[in-house]
């Protein structure tokens, strides 16, 4: 296990060199300049090209691609064009306001995908079945911009059950321990708080579910299909085991695999941010970050956000190989585990 | 005589497919009584597997269903069983052990854990009594260092030994009945032997009767004491096997004998075939005898009525006109 997890890691340090000039030559590429949109219209071409020297964009690719990986090699992530702030602290913060959204919507959509994706197969071509398979379909399609918006809408404009944006109302004391709010209001004591950022959590991570939700569901239904049909799960009702037994200790175990890569894939793409439900519910996460420093062209801050969401990615895909060999037995070496 | 253990009448069970209606099972009569031994015999597609699925009901309703007659088990008509009467019979009281070695216990459970929880559903022992009788098990199967196995996934094991796991499995409730399905077809023929020799010392000690469906006369006549014959989902002839062997009346079961080479000790490994004609199609039955068109000896009335289950002497009973 420690080999496969070093192994990983290895190849891990591939994938960074990669990454990193690919996004460090896309980002030259594109047109547009950091200097030009720091200083704005009026800026003369001397006040620009000042600029552009002290940012260190008038050298060659090469030469600051050199002088960006050594400092990378350093731990050091450089620092925000926009605010001067070093990029790993910026990346730091919006992440844990990124996490605390995606394990919310991942909770959400594995929970209620994958019962309705086992209630569907085993109640095959049901009411249910049908129903929530159409949901589904409707979930996978519907433009999220337009769910969160409705959500909004009846929730908080509507009926006022729920807050309409950020992580917890201003005002409210929030002594930070971790940076996950939920987390520290609970170490802290504080209800208040808690329900607090729980209320506003609840919104956009229910937009957020709504597509990892229909496919964990789509995925959970169709593998479960296949898994009822086979001998074993013959031999166990002929045991005499309890449906239940049946379902979720016989076929639901082997059903997972598929079930745990696509939950895996969504985590990570959340983990990435989301830029259209953090702009909807103002929620302070990564993805309106890479956005909005993408269109300031600050190289540094969207070169460290992509090489962070490669790491994510990694780390996610291990992760859920390690499930695999949990759940696996077939899949392990050494057999025993 | 006390009644049998099994009494099986008039069963019928069919598929009610896009195709049509398949009658797999259509007249199925067999009685056993406690501590014997039941071979039943017929062609693949026969019908034995939807019979064996049938007693256990774990036929995949509800495309399939039971549409006629009775299996009485132990007083009881297990047709008209509810679900979780079925589940507290289920191995427990039949249990059953299946054609496919390879594919019938659960890739992602140990051994040890799929033994053991048939043992505590069905048996009043906490967990560790249940692992250590499932560790018992596996040394009455014949699997070597059962303490150190019994932690082994199926994967590890050979289909030899995953049929003996499934046997230990079947027997650990030391059940009334077992019904083995072509317990030794998918094995290598030397494990065959092996395997059927395990199940026949198995029964004396636990006492079980065996409902043993092959396709291989040889193993009836190694284990059975009383045979039935099925065609295309009916019983054809029934007899003890010392009567059917040396006096076969149904022209498929003569035709059965004729097609085995005589050569000694080959017998064993012959597999039925080799009459003229195929099985009909279950969707389009012929009128009358469902044999009539690979008879040798059929005459007017075979194609005309279906002939019934008639009595010779003793147990022996033949479907066919020319006994009547
Ligand atoms: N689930 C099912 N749906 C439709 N037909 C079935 C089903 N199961 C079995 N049958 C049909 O029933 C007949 C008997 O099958 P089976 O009992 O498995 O034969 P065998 O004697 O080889 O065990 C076959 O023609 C098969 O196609
Ligand atoms: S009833 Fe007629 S066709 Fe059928 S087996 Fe007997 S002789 Fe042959
Ligand atoms: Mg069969």
């Amino acid at each position: 296990m420690a080999r496969f997890i070093s192994r990983r890691l290895f190849h891990l340090i591939f994938i960074l060199i990669g990454v990193s000039i690919l996004v460090f030559l896309m980002l030259r590429l594109i047109p547009g300049d950091p200097a030009h949109l720091l200083v704005g219209e009026l800026a003369s071409p001397q006040d620009i090209a000042r600029i552009r020297e002290k940012l260190g964009l008038d050298s060659s690719y090469v030469y600051q691609y050199f002088i960006y990986a050594s400092n990378l090699l350093k731990g050091d992530m450089g620092t925000s064009i926009r605010s001067n702030v070093p990029v790993s602290q910026e990346i730091f913060v919006r992440f844990l306001a990124t996490v605390e959204l995606s394990i919310a919507a991942m909770l959400i959509s594995s929970l209620i995908g994958i019962l309705a994706g086992v209630i569907s197969s085993v109640r095959q071509y049901s009411i249910f079945d049908y129903f929530s398979m159409m949901m589904a379909l409707v979930g996978i399609s519907m433009p999220i911009f337009w769910l969160g918006l409705m959500l909004m809408y009846l929730f908080s404009v509507k009926w006022g059950i729920l807050p309409m944006m950020g992580r917890f109302t201003m005002g409210l004391d929030y002594h930070v321990i971790s940076g996950l709010v939920m987390l520290d209001s609970l170490l802290s004591g504080d209800i208040q708080l808690f329900f607090n950022s729980v209320k506003h959590l609840i919104l956009p991570a229910f937009t957020l579910a709504t597509i990892p939700m229909a496919i964990i569901a789509r995925m959970t239904r169709s593998s479960m299909l296949e898994v009822m049909s086979k001998d074993y799960i013959r031999t166990a009702r002929a045991k005499g085991l309890s449906r239940g037994t049946v379902i979720f200790r016989h076929a639901l175990k082997n059903a997972f695999l598929p079930i745990i890569t696509v939950i895996g894939l969504n985590f990570g793409l959340l983990l990435g941010g989301a830029v259209l439900t953090e702009t909807i519910f103002s929620w302070p996460g990564l993805g309106r970050y890479v956005v909005d420093s993408l269109s300031a062209r600050d190289y540094p801050a969207v070169q460290g956000c992509i090489l962070f969401f490669a790491v994510i990615m990694v780390i996610v895909n291990l992760t859920v190989d390690i499930f695999y060999l949990y759940l696996d037995p077939r899949l392990r070496i050494d057999g025993k585990g | 005589m006390a009644a049998p253990l099994l009494e099986i009448q008039g069963l019928k069970t069919f598929f009610f497919t896009r195709k049509g209606v398949v009658k797999a099972v259509d007249g199925v009569d067999l009685s056993l009584n406690e501590g014997e031994t039941l071979g039943l015999v017929g062609e693949s597609g026969c019908g034995k597997t939807v019979t064996a699925l049938s007693i256990m009901r774990l036929i995949s309703e509800p495309i399939g269903r039971i549409t006629e007659g009775s299996i009485n088990f132990e007083g009881k008509d297990l047709v008209a069983a509810t679900e979780s009467e079925m589940r507290k019979i289920r191995g427990n009281r039949i249990s059953m052990i299946f054609q496919e070695p390879m594919t019938s216990l659960n890739p992602v459970l140990k051994v040890g854990d799929q033994i053991s929880e048939a043992i505590q559903l069905h048996q009043d022992v906490s967990k560790k009594e249940a692992w250590d009788r499932s560790i018992e098990m596996l040394r009455l199967v014949g699997i070597p260092s059962p303490e150190s196995r019994v932690n082994e996934y199926p994967h590890q094991m050979s289909g030899g030994m995953r049929q003996r796991v499934m046997i230990g499995m079947a027997l650990s409730c030391h059940p009334k009945l077992m019904i083995a399905d072509e317990p030794t077809t998918a094995l290598d023929v030397t494990i065959q032997a092996q395997i059927l020799d395990l199940i026949n010392r198995l029964k004396e000690r636990v006492g079980s009767a065996i409902l043993l469906i092959t396709h291989n006369l040889g193993v009836v006549a190694e284990v059975a004491q009383y045979v039935g014959v099925m065609y295309a989902g009916y019983i054809v002839e029934y007899a003890d096997v010392i009567t059917l062997f040396k006096e076969p009346r149904h022209p498929y079961t003569v035709g059965l004998f004729q097609s085995i080479p005589k050569k000694k000790g080959s017998a064993k490994r012959e597999r039925l075939q080799a009459i003229p004609g195929l099985v009909p199609d279950l969707l389009e039955l012929p009128k009358g005898c469902k044999f009539q068109d690979r008879c040798s000896r059929v005459f007017q009335r075979c194609r005309e009525e279906a002939p019934l289950l008639l009595k010779l002497n003793g147990s022996h009973q033949v479907r066919c006109w020319l006994y009547e």
